[in-house]
């Protein structure tokens, strides 16, 4: 006989875990992009010392008081997120309407803000090809950026599926899947923040 | 086929499957602002110790790399703990999940490892 499903956390599957695959998926995927953010953290660190004579270093460009309240916007992202899981999770659809847009637009800011850092850095000199510490930045900085736009995308297709009240209650597996990546984005930045803004130059 | 519920303490065939008499409880929504506030908290420390630097001395006060890096990398733990933990619910969830994360990311430390080692090796 098939394993039977079993009561894990409230999620009920068929599976043979008990536990539904779309998470199991992407709690894989997450654990994958560990590791991908994890190659680019550590070829910035092996590279940022690498300026050519004449080029701004990175501790000339940043700009740590702007960079700091971008890093505040999208920790507060993840609470907007959480709290509109948990508004669908009661069946709180109007709530879970205004934190999605909520956890959208902060993302909003955070790209936006990130657009005009680069512009600022570029228009100091320091680009992707002026130095390779400047190709390690942008490369780990921008795939970065890239999740965050991904993750927007997705909130707004949760909003519009909720407008048309195609997110029923007992369907927040799909607000759950989208907030684990959000969060997940969130904790990547956490690290950057440190490492690539934070640590002594 | 309906949903079935193991007594409490219950071995299954499956021992990567966290099986529970009744679903944990989540946190309410005045626990994910708290942790929201904690996080802040945390975030203003790093900011702070960043102005402790060799290249701020903020006041005048300048702290050696060898303290600010692992002061600013235990910041950093500790929101990256609270957000998997809390936010992600991978303390209330199946260990399954815990150890498909955890595998991707010992492997990602392994590697930040030895990067580290090179760039702050002397």
């Amino acid at each position: 006989m098939a394993a039977e499903p079993h009561v894990v956390m409230g999620h009920e599957a068929a599976t043979a875990t008990g536990l539904d695959n779309r998470k199991v998926g992407m709690w894989a995927f997450l654990g994958s992009e560990c590791l991908f953010f994890g190659a680019m953290i550590s070829t910035y660190l092996l590279y940022r010392n690498r300026i050519g004579e004449g080029q701004p270093r990175l501790g000339d460009v940043y700009d740590i008081p702007y960079t700091s309240v971008s890093a505040f916007v999208l920790l507060m992202s993840s609470v907007t997120m959480v709290l509109a899981l948990a508004a669908i999770q009661r069946g709180e659809h109007r709530k879970l309407r205004v934190w999605l847009m909520a956890t959208a637009l902060l993302g909003l800011v955070f790209v936006g803000g990130q657009a005009f850092e680069f512009t600022e850095f570029v228009r100091h000199g320091f680009t992707f090809r002026s130095s390779a510490a400047g190709s390690a930045f942008f490369m780990l900085t921008g795939f970065h950026g890239a999740h965050v736009t991904v993750g927007i995308l997705m909130l707004l297709g949760l909003f519009y599926l909720s407008v048309l009240g195609r997110l029923p209650t007992g369907d927040s597996l799909r607000v759950e899947l989208v907030g684990l990546y959000w969060h997940f984005v969130d904790i990547v930045w956490i690290v950057i923040f440190t490492i690539v803004y934070l640590f002594p130059q | 086929m309906t949903a079935q519920v193991p007594p409490a303490g219950a071995q299954t065939e499956r021992p990567d499957v966290a099986v529970r008499e009744r679903p944990v409880p989540h946190p309410t929504p005045r626990d994910y602002v708290k942790i929201g506030v904690a996080l802040s908290l945390v975030t203003a420390l790093e900011v702070l110790t960043y102005y402790f630097s060799p290249q701020q001395a903020f006041l005048g006060v300048r702290m050696p790399s060898a303290v600010m890096i692992p002061v600013l990398l235990i910041l950093a733990v500790i929101k990256f703990a609270l957000v998997v933990l809390w936010f992600m619910h991978l303390k209330f969830d199946s260990r399954l999940y815990m150890r498909l994360f955890v595998a991707g990311l010992v492997l990602a430390l392994a590697v930040f490892s030895v990067a580290f080692a090179f760039a702050f090796g002397g």
